[in-house]
């Protein structure tokens, strides 16, 4: 079973959410926001497996090239170019299709394997957890996510904490996902990057609720919100200086009575909601 | 020699189009000939590495020289990689800045400007 925790909006609270809710109900946690994953700051575990990312770029032969072009031209990425010194490689841009290798009529091209990032897995008391980090100045998060997800392909449960946003990197997170736990606070930059990754979710055939986070007693904007668009409400978490207070310190907010209390009811309600879907 | 312009329309009387990497058209002027010539710039359609595409365009043209607004990192290695050199017209149609270019009042340009420059979004400040 993969739980995802999206949000659209940056800072709406999906690790907070996915690190209390992961330990509470000893699922696996699962760091998936590579460029800058911060789960482990609360989850503390010792790892004991590291696993480098490498993406295969090309190597071109220049004693064998004809300057052809074959190689540039397939390119879908804009990766190679032709120059009258030969060909010219732009690393950050290359997929590692290989694409290049297999059109070349001179067998001139070889792959090197080049190290965009890591996945790091590890346990502390209450569960496993696992993260990607994307090296810094590396442009594509894609790769990392995806080996990543190499590792929760088991029987076990995961909690996967997605990065923010909608796109790419969102939508790799997302792949063979069974249900999606969306997390907004009730304002309106919320709700516009929310209706984003809903839709995301839909296209996706992947079933979801929502939790509010940040509640205060002003505003209804949230849970009008899912009464229109009739999305499960699976709990709320309210604005409370407790919580502000424990995160500063890199606690879990399940440390505390009364947030467990809440955490522990959202987790029956996401029970409930995966027994019907 | 052959002198390349990055401009919105298909001719001589075009504005200058200061984006280098997704100006729809390059005008390419054959000093030799007098001619003018105008061909589409792959980097407009590409959905990433435009300025690679627009370098590669103007590198197939065989042309040695660029007249654009501002260039990014990817495309100034390419050109510099080809011995290809930019400078930057105050002139707006693509024959006056040809003509800044022969009376060598115009300025070259020497260092890439930050990636996506000419995308129009230097405000944005992400999440």
């Amino acid at each position: 079973m993969q739980i995802a925790v999206l949000s659209g909006k940056g800072g709406t609270g999906k690790t907070t959410v996915a690190t209390n809710l992961a330990t509470i109900m000893k699922y696996r946690y699962v760091d998936c926001d590579v460029e800058e994953p911060n789960g482990f700051l609360f989850l503390s575990p010792d790892i004991n497996q590291v696993v480098e990312v490498d993406i295969p770029n090309p190597v071109v032969d220049r004693d064998l090239c004809t300057t052809c072009s074959k190689c540039v031209n397939i390119c879908q990425f804009n990766a190679l170019a032709v120059t009258k010194k030969g060909i010219l490689l732009f690393e950050k841009m290359c997929h590692g299709c290989g694409a290049c290798i297999i059109v070349c009529s001179e067998d001139a091209i070889t792959e090197k394997g080049r190290n965009v990032g890591r996945v790091e897995i590890g346990e502390n008391k209450d569960t496993e957890c696992i993260r990607g980090i994307l090296n810094i100045g590396e442009p594509m998060s894609g790769p990392v996510i995806s080996k990543v997800k190499e590792y929760i392909n088991d029987s076990e449960s995961s909690i996967i904490d997605c990065p923010p946003g909608s796109s790419c990197n969102v939508v790799k997170a997302l792949d063979g996902v069974d249900y999606a736990i969306f997390v907004s606070e009730p304002t309106e930059f919320g709700i516009h990057d929310l209706r984003i990754v809903v839709e995301l979710a839909k296209k996706a055939g992947i079933p979801y609720g929502l939790i509010i986070n940040m509640a205060d007693s002003g505003s209804t904007l949230l849970q009008d919100y899912c009464r229109k668009e009739s999305i499960k409400l699976l709990g709320t978490i309210p604005y409370d200086i407790k919580a502000a207070r424990l995160y500063s310190k890199g606690k879990l907010l399940i440390e505390d009575e009364s947030f467990r209390d809440i955490f522990s009811r959202i987790a029956d309600s996401i029970r409930e909601e995966l027994k019907c879907s | 020699m052959k002198i390349c312009v990055s401009s919105i329309g298909k001719d001589k009387n075009s504005q200058v189009d200061l984006r280098f990497g997704r100006c729809p058209y390059f005008i390419i002027f054959d000093t030799d000939t007098g001619k003018y010539k105008a061909v589409e710039n792959r980097g407009m359609t590409s959905s990433g590495g435009a300025g690679i595409a627009a370098a590669q365009t103007v590198i197939d043209e065989n042309a040695e020289v660029v007249l654009t607004g501002s260039i990014g990192p990817n495309a100034m290695d390419l050109l510099k990689a080809s011995d290809i050199k930019a400078f930057k017209p105050a002139g707006s149609t693509v024959e006056k800045a040809i003509e800044e270019y022969g009376s060598m009042q115009i300025e070259e340009i020497c260092e890439a400007a930050p990636a996506h420059f000419g995308m129009g979004n230097q405000n944005r400040r992400g999440w």
